[in-house]
């Protein structure tokens, strides 16, 4: 069976993949200019400070627009296609890319109240995904 | 910099051969479109010493250093910028700059893509990539595509504003009619809204009649200044006004889904060439899908936000509409080669020439193109006049 594209972490990114791995959500906060930030970044997008914080986040967040995919992008999504793409707004403020999963797909919403889920696709890789809270 | 704009004119374009074009490759179809612009331009190879192109597939690390040895050029202005299909339109407003500084005298943009052959004659997914570097793992991983981004923009102006997927289809049948009067577009058989409608979903709410083509396809475009422009074999197309930017890479990073950098480029366009919107007798709309055209127009202010589809309803963008937009049967209808912003300038100077025939817009003297790029990221806009 194909897998998807999975990520290689790197400088930036390795302590949230880390962390998805022990089933926590952790996002970047700015400790100069107080913004959150996803995705993970070297130096902060809104003020380019390089003191940024690891923070424990709420894992709660609203559906901003999805779209059901009928067709795979990859042969490793063959399998769960039809699938629900989505952009979430996390409580904390910050937007990020997801899965809406443990749901009827026509049933996702926008504005739907979202809670991050934990998918273990490998042993090494675990991606955050989102279910209806 | 709006006066020295004007001073720089497009004086060649051209396609390659359209479609399917198995038995040559990408690097060919761009030196060929080239070769017949200069041919339009009334100009050689050697006269070329500016260069911009970028190609995004295999083959096109280093592009306008791979072109320029391809095509025998030595190059003292080059430029790769590469921003996705947007990048050919902002290539003009780079051009006019350099002409217009004396960097270079006469440039030449070009491209080529095999983007139907490459994937063995079918559309769809090409990417087989197990591992994602950089920060595209943080989409990649999800099941990203280019039309999933475009419905995510959908799904979002549908919920702010009401829009209808009946409204989108209304810009794929008006663009549908124009590639029927264009005898080198690739669909040109009518279709009705119903259908758009009823032709299957790719990514809610995006049909598959709401998505451009896949093709293989070349295209060039030649500058110079006006006053060398007079001389030449057409009449001179002058570059009256020009914009660019970009406000993201990655769709999850777009600051609004309903509103594309156009709202900038667009605006810095209009505001230099001291046109208003009223001015333009044809645009031309980069149309990946239904929702960019859209978004574009209500972007650049043709209409208000989220009034865009009343905008083109009743077939307003269609020929004998009052706003006659994507001409030549546009990425929908007539050729998409994977970047189509070449292809909007085209049609444009076609337009503005007067060399259109039975889908010529009637005294066209001033058109828009708006090239965007990426997941609506980047955009170029340029406004094109009759000397
Ligand atoms: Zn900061
Ligand atoms: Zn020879």
């Amino acid at each position: 069976m194909a897998l998807p594209p999975l990520p290689r972490p790197y400088q930036d990114t390795a302590a949230y993949w880390q962390a998805a791995r022990e089933h926590r959500f952790i996002i970047q906060k700015c400790s100069d200019c107080g913004e959150y930030q996803f995705y993970p970044r070297g130096v902060c997008s809104h003020c380019l400070s390089s003191a940024l914080d690891w923070q424990e986040a709420s894992g709660k967040g609203e559906v901003y627009s999805f779209s059901i995919n009928y067709r795979a992008p990859h042969p490793g999504f063959a399998e769960q296609t039809p699938f629900v793409l989505a952009l979430v707004t996390l409580a904390e403020g910050p937007r990020m890319m997801t899965n809406i999963v443990d749901c009827d797909p026509e049933a996702v919403k926008i504005g739907m109240a979202v809670t991050v889920t934990f998918d273990d696709v490998t042993e090494e890789v675990t991606l955050p995904k989102f279910r209806p809270a | 910099m709006a006066n020295a704009l004007r001073d720089v004119a497009i004086v060649g374009v051209a396609e390659s051969d359209l479609g399917r074009v198995p038995d040559k490759s990408k690097f060919q179809l761009s030196a060929e479109a080239s070769r017949l612009a200069l041919d339009d331009a009334g100009l050689s190879v050697k006269d070329v010493d500016g260069l911009f192109t970028t190609i995004i597939t295999e083959g096109g690390q280093f592009s306008s250093m791979m072109m320029a040895e391809y095509m025998g050029i030595t190059p003292r202005f080059t430029d790769s910028t590469s921003i996705g299909g947007s990048s050919f339109v902002v290539y003009v407003e780079h051009a006019a700059m350099a002409i217009a500084a004396g960097l270079c005298d006469v440039a030449l943009i070009c491209h080529g893509s095999t983007n139907i052959s490459d994937r063995g004659g079918k559309g769809g997914p090409v990417s087989q990539s197990t591992e994602v570097f950089g920060p595209t793992q943080f989409e990649e991983p999800y099941g990203v595509s280019t039309v999933g981004s475009y419905a995510l923009a959908a799904q979002r102006h549908m919920h702010e504003y009401g829009t209808t997927s009946e409204q989108l289809a209304e810009i794929a049948v008006a663009t549908r009619k124009w590639a029927s009067l264009n005898p080198k577009a690739r669909m040109r058989d009518p279709i009705t809204i119903d259908d758009v409608m009823n032709s299957r979903v790719i990514a809610s709410p995006l049909h598959l009649l709401d998505c451009c083509l896949v093709t293989d396809a070349g295209g060039a475009v030649v500058l110079t200044s006006l006053e060398r422009a007079r001389d030449l074999k057409k009449a001179p197309v002058r570059v009256l006004g020009a914009g660019e930017a970009h406000t993201h890479r990655m769709i999850s990073q777009m600051p609004d889904l309903t509103q594309t950098a156009a709202a900038i480029s667009g605006k810095l366009a209009f505001e230099r060439s001291g046109l208003t919107h009223a001015d333009i007798d044809v645009a031309e709309i980069y149309d990946s899908f239904t929702i960019t055209v859209l978004l574009t127009l209500e972007s650049l202010g043709f209409c208000a936000k989220g009034e865009g589809g009343a905008f083109v309803a009743n077939q307003r963008t269609a020929p004998g509409g009052d706003f006659p937009m994507n001409t030549q049967g546009g990425a929908l209808s007539y050729t998409h080669p994977g970047m189509f912003g070449i292809f909007t300038i085209i049609e444009a100077v076609r337009q503005v020439r007067g060399e259109c025939d039975n889908r010529q817009v009637p005294g066209a003297r001033i058109a828009l193109c708006n090239g965007t790029g990426g997941t609506l990221s980047s955009t170029g806009t340029i406004i094109l006049g009759r000397d």
